[in-house]
């Protein structure tokens, strides 16, 4: 494995995670570069949100190297520290806080100092709301803004949480399963705007729907029990008779 | 809640004990009129009951931090206030010792311990009612928050905290009275405690304390960061990868929330008239957190409300059928959580559209 | 009657012509109370049978000396004839005088009432005797005990009458140097806090014994510390069975099902109050029922604290689940109501619960003292525990319980009635609860607030152990127990528990997940 250059964002090493025995990762190893979007797919605990906690700081790995940029270790780094550094993750199942307005939300997701003494005395500026504007045309919530989150639907409530992501200015955002649960339609339109998304930051999508994988046109990395299986273009891994062995053939 | 319901109940709260004072002291005891000093000081004890339920519903009902030991910060109000009474007694307790309370005389101790010093000054005494909860609280909170202790663990360690500090103040040698903790006081920055007339001032004060507190609470819930704290309330893990520091907002809300609670045991000692170790019992601190449920948790009017309605049905039941007081209060617990998990307000507000602004 | 009147007839017409006689009795009338003191030695060494009465007479001090010489004892029904026991008629007390009696003629009576009964026929009351010679040390007797030991056909009691043996020749000062030496290694054996206080008085013997004893007392003191280090562990142990015991049931409710019950400690206190009632039923019914009243007040507890556990599940808990805040509190509403339930009933004092013979008293092992109601409960925590984990791991009910808390949805796919299982389940930890509460009728005082003194220890408890680990709730109770007593004699036991308390509440903030953790995905749901 080649150590991180200019161009690498994230780079994982030999990374190894283990729950009473469990191999939850083995020894996993990943390189995304600046400005890619790379697509992870894997059954059932193949280690994918593992992968996810590991990178966000919520799981500390026994074993291995995780850098970000060029030479920040995230294995010493807690979940706030990881977030303020410019990766954003949106979960499996939509966690958005739904007794606050769409537009709190995003308020609340906004980059800006996170500290108590600071947020008891912020008021919004029209920076702010500017900004919180320009998000929900991007995520097609702008006559829902004074909507309770906890009341959208389970769509909008996945491109609630995109567009928090987006309020936060990372570097690099984690998606996991962005499209599960949702319509044909608005996984057409999630694709769209993950592409878009793209143009300025580097992304790491985990998803089942192959369909969706495919829409996305990236690399795309398969894992398979806590380890990378097969690394490439989607036509390439559909090829790889491991890959369809352990996932695409059941 | 809104702007106009805060003007109400500040309203509400001040012109009720404005009234209450004046009905007492103004109207001859022969009116229909007359409200007597029992009244007064019964209504001065809801109120502070109040103050320590406005202050549980914040970390309660905004942090989701549900403290069952939020009385013991409430009772360290208390003992500071107590300490600084008992010094005012001066020479006309039983022993007339000029220095030494009673208790020190009987168990015959020679000084003062240190830890009493400079009780005889009441802003000292009044500092230390704020610090000493204030300093428990963070103590406590950064360990716990820090290490990430929610949920019914952190209720549980409260619990012990409060039962801990019981079993301490039940003992002789602490220097806090032991189990007949501090009484018997005499008056307060030179005012007699019996006089009507201070008995009024004690109420209008509590009144001033208790509003003056749910404008703060209000503002503070209002703010980005109690917007911030509610999220972490539902969505702890979230606001984390959001890049905010749960553990500070909760440390914040949790100390502020002792603090609170320490001005309302010192505004409750003298006009309660004693401060011993059982206002540490966990049972009370538990007792709060249903007026907190059946005002309506989060809404801290209804944790005013509540903690007026409930002691409001302690007094009538204790007076009329005490033995069937804890069933009562017991089946409060299970109904408002089985079938009022919004509480009193909760009956109203559901009425309106279910909207945050 | 009449053949006993012709035997005392007999008696009375021989007794004067023995009277006069010069013999071991003589010096007892003397006024010396050295001749007096060398008399008793005499007598108790002379092997008479009328030495044990004479010498328990001036014990008792109903001894007196009739003017003939003859000595009398003063009987209940009259005066009996020290030399002979025979019964003396027509006394003038008025020409009686007492045997006179100061601190040396006691400590003679005692040493001779030991060496008279070295030769006891009851192994027992040789032992006692010795002890009791062990404590006098009287080197006037031991001819009598080199007799004794020469005699002894018991092993054990001779091994007490030699420590008596030296324990007197540590007091005599014809002993020579070695035979005192080796006086000092058989106390030193001996060991105990007699033996202490012995060889801590032979400070001004020579310089040799001295020597050996100042070892043998340093020996012996750590000896002592590590039997009350033994003690203190046993005592833990003790109190950790008792926490065990209360914290069993929570570790399945909390613990498996992760309901918060407040109640907890109520389910103990009805487990009690069980007990008081079976008592009170065998009193007035079937008194000679009494000793084995705990044998039907244990299952008894357990069906009616289960049953009720039980109702609360149906009636109350399955409505909270998944809101274990709420249930916190409806539950300590339930946990005031049952409390009031039971004064209301019982009244709001302490009930009596008796103690059956069998768990009354104490045992010595070495230097610890046990009593048999803690050892009894130390026993059984140890089946409450071995029976709970029977019924979890081999039954089928405990193989549903697992199913149901390790995977709710496939469990009822599989055709599981989780409802069910959940309410038995409850029932289970309530009903082990219960049956902790016969166990504590015997050492707290039966009252309304019985559970609560143990709730908030129960819950640290099945904390400390690591949430769902039945083990760890094993490890941690006694390991609170024995932390508990150790540090009693440290701190007093008040400062002691709130010592613990916040060790517990800075241990849980380092470990939130508590000693034994269990690992995985499936605990961060």
């Amino acid at each position: 494995m080649k150590r991180p250059h200019s161009d690498t964002l994230l780079y994982l090493n030999g990374v190894s995670v283990s729950f009473d025995g469990f191999k939850a990762l083995n020894s996993l190893s990943l390189i995304v570069e600046k400005g890619e979007m790379r697509a992870v797919i894997g059954p059932n605990g193949a280690g994918k949100t593992t992968m996810m906690d590991v990178i966000t700081g919520k799981t500390r790995p026994d074993q291995g190297d995780v850098v970000f940029g060029t030479d920040t270790d995230l294995t010493k780094l807690d979940e706030p520290a990881i977030a303020a550094l410019g990766i954003g993750r949106k979960f499996q199942k939509p966690t958005v806080f739904e007794p606050h307005s769409v537009w709190d939300n995003l308020l609340l997701a906004l980059a800006g100092d996170r500290r108590p003494r600071f947020t008891l005395w912020a008021r919004e500026t029209s920076e702010e709301q500017d900004k919180i504007e320009e998000i929900l045309t991007t995520i097609r919530l702008k006559d829902l803004r004074q909507h309770r989150a906890g009341d959208l639907s389970h769509g909008q409530k996945q491109w609630l949480e995109i567009g928090m992501l987006l309020a936060q200015e990372p570097l690099l955002l984690l998606v996991d399963e962005p499209v599960a649960g949702m319509t044909d339609a608005e996984t057409a339109q999630t694709a769209d705007l993950l592409r878009e998304i793209n143009r300025t930051k580097s992304v790491v999508v985990v998803e089942h729907d192959m369909d969706f994988v495919r829409a996305l046109g990236v690399k795309v990395t398969v894992l398979h029990e806590g380890s990378v299986l097969s690394e490439g273009s989607i036509d390439h891994v559909s090829a790889d008779p491991k890959v369809v062995e352990v996932y695409l053939g059941r | 809640m809104s702007r106009l319901s805060l003007s109400l109940s500040l309203l509400v709260i001040l012109g009720g004990a404005a009234l209450l004072a004046v009905l007492n002291l103004a109207a001859p005891p022969s009116s229909a009129f007359h409200v007597s000093t029992y009244v007064v000081s019964l209504a001065g004890k809801y109120l502070c009951f109040a103050i320590l339920a406005l202050a549980l519903d914040l970390v309660w009902g905004f942090a989701g931090i549900l403290s069952l030991g939020h009385a013991a910060f409430f009772a360290l109000g208390g003992y500071a206030m107590g300490m600084y009474l008992m010094r005012q007694i001066g020479t006309r307790g039983v022993y007339g010792n000029a220095v030494l309370p009673d208790f020190m005389v009987f168990l015959n101790w020679q000084e003062l311990p240190w830890y009493w010093m400079g009780f005889d000054n009441p802003g000292f005494a009044i500092l230390m009612a704020l610090a000493v909860p204030g300093v428990l609280a963070l103590v406590f909170g950064w360990l716990a928050f820090r290490s990430r202790v929610s949920g019914v663990y952190l209720s549980i360690i409260t619990q012990a905290l409060t039962y801990a500090l019981l079993l301490a103040f039940f003992r002789n040698d602490m220097g806090f009275g032991g189990n007949n903790g501090l009484t018997d006081f005499k008056d307060i920055v030179g005012l007699d405690l019996h006089l009507d007339s201070t008995r009024s001032g004690l109420l209008l004060l509590t009144a001033a304390v208790l509003a003056l507190q749910l404008m703060v609470a209000r503002f503070l819930v209002t703010s980005r960061f109690g917007k911030v704290l509610i999220a972490v309330r539902d969505t702890e893990s979230r606001t984390r990868f959001l890049g905010y520091r749960p553990e500070r907002y909760k440390l914040f809300v949790f100390v502020l929330s002792a603090v609170m609670c320490g001005i309302g045991g010192a505004l409750y000692v003298p006009q309660i008239g004693i401060i011993n170790p059982s206002e540490f019992s966990p049972a009370n601190s538990i007792e709060a957190v249903i007026w907190v449920a059946v005002g309506g948790r989060g809404t801290l009017i209804g944790a005013i409300l509540g903690a007026i309605l409930v002691n409001f049905g302690k007094t009538i039941f204790t007076g009329i059928l005490p033995e069937l007081w804890l069933f009562a209060l017991g089946a409060l617990f299970i109904l408002v959580t089985l079938l009022l998990p919004n509480g009193v307000l909760g009956l109203f507000a559901r009425r309106k559209p279910e909207k945050s602004q | 009657m009449n053949f006993l009147r012709t035997c005392l007839v007999l008696i009375l017409l021989t007794a004067p012509a023995m009277a006069q006689s010069e013999d071991a009795f003589t010096g007892l009338g003397s006024n010396d109370f050295d001749a007096i003191g060398a008399a008793i030695t005499a007598l108790a060494l002379s092997g008479d049978k009328q030495a044990s009465p004479t010498i328990h007479a001036i014990h008792d001090e109903t001894l007196y000396a009739a003017p003939d010489g003859s000595l009398l004892i003063k009987a209940d029904a009259g005066y009996v004839d020290a030399r002979t026991g025979a019964p003396v008629a027509d006394v003038v007390e008025d020409d009686l005088i007492a045997v006179r009696v100061n601190n040396k003629v006691r400590r003679a009576v005692d040493a001779a009432l030991g060496s008279l009964d070295l030769f006891a026929a009851t192994p027992d009351i040789r032992r006692k005797a010795a002890a009791a010679v062990f404590l006098s040390r009287d080197p006037a007797i031991l001819p009598a005990l080199a007799k004794a030991i020469a005699g002894e056909t018991n092993d054990s009691v001779r091994v007490v009458i030699r420590q008596a043996q030296a324990a007197s020749q540590l007091a005599n000062p014809d002993a020579t140097e070695a035979e005192q030496l080796a006086a000092v290694a058989i106390i030193r054996a001996k060991g105990g806090l007699e033996a202490q206080s012995l060889l801590g008085s032979l400070r001004d013997q020579t310089p040799a014994v001295a020597n050996a004893a100042g070892e043998a007392l340093t020996a012996l003191a750590r000896l002592q510390q590590l039997w009350s280090l033994v003690q203190s562990v046993i005592y833990g142990l003790s109190l950790g069975s008792v926490l065990l015991l209360a914290a069993a049931g929570l570790a399945i409710t909390f613990g498996v099902m992760g309901v918060i019950n407040m109640a907890h400690g109520e389910m103990v206190m009805i487990g009690a109050y069980t007990t008081f009632v079976v008592q009170e039923v065998i009193r007035a019914r079937a008194p000679w029922l009494f000793e084995a009243s705990l044998f039907i007040a244990v299952p008894l507890a357990f069906l009616v604290s289960g049953g009720i556990g039980i109702v609360i599940e149906r009636g109350l808990i399955r409505f909270l689940y998944g809101r274990p805040l709420e249930t916190l509190l409806a539950t300590w509403g339930l946990s005031l109501v049952l409390q009031q339930a039971v004064r209301s009933l019982f009244g709001a004092n302490n009930r009596d619960v008796g103690t059956p013979k069998w768990m009354s008293g104490a045992t010595e092992w070495g230097g610890v003292t046990v009593t048999y109601n803690r050892l009894t409960i130390v026993v059984f925590a140890v089946l409450v525990l071995a029976a709970l984990l029977a019924v979890l791991r081999y039954t089928a009910l405990g193989l549903r319980m697992r199913a149901v808390t390790q995977n709710r949805r496939m469990a009822a796919a599989m055709g599981i009635r989780t409802p069910w299982i959940d309410a038995l389940t409850f029932g289970l930890g309530s009903g082990i609860a219960g049956m902790a509460g016969v166990a504590l009728s015997q050492i707290d005082n039966v009252s309304p607030n019985l559970g609560q003194g143990y709730i908030i220890d129960s819950f640290m408890v099945v904390v400390f152990g690591g949430v769902g680990n039945l083990w760890g709730t094993v490890v941690s109770a006694l390991t609170l127990g024995i932390v508990n007593k150790f540090l009693e004699p440290i701190a007093g036991a008040v400062l002691g528990k709130i010592l613990v308390l916040v060790l517990l509440i800075l241990f849980i903030q380092r470990k939130p997940r508590g000693m034994f953790p269990l690992k995985g995905r499936a605990v961060e749901q």
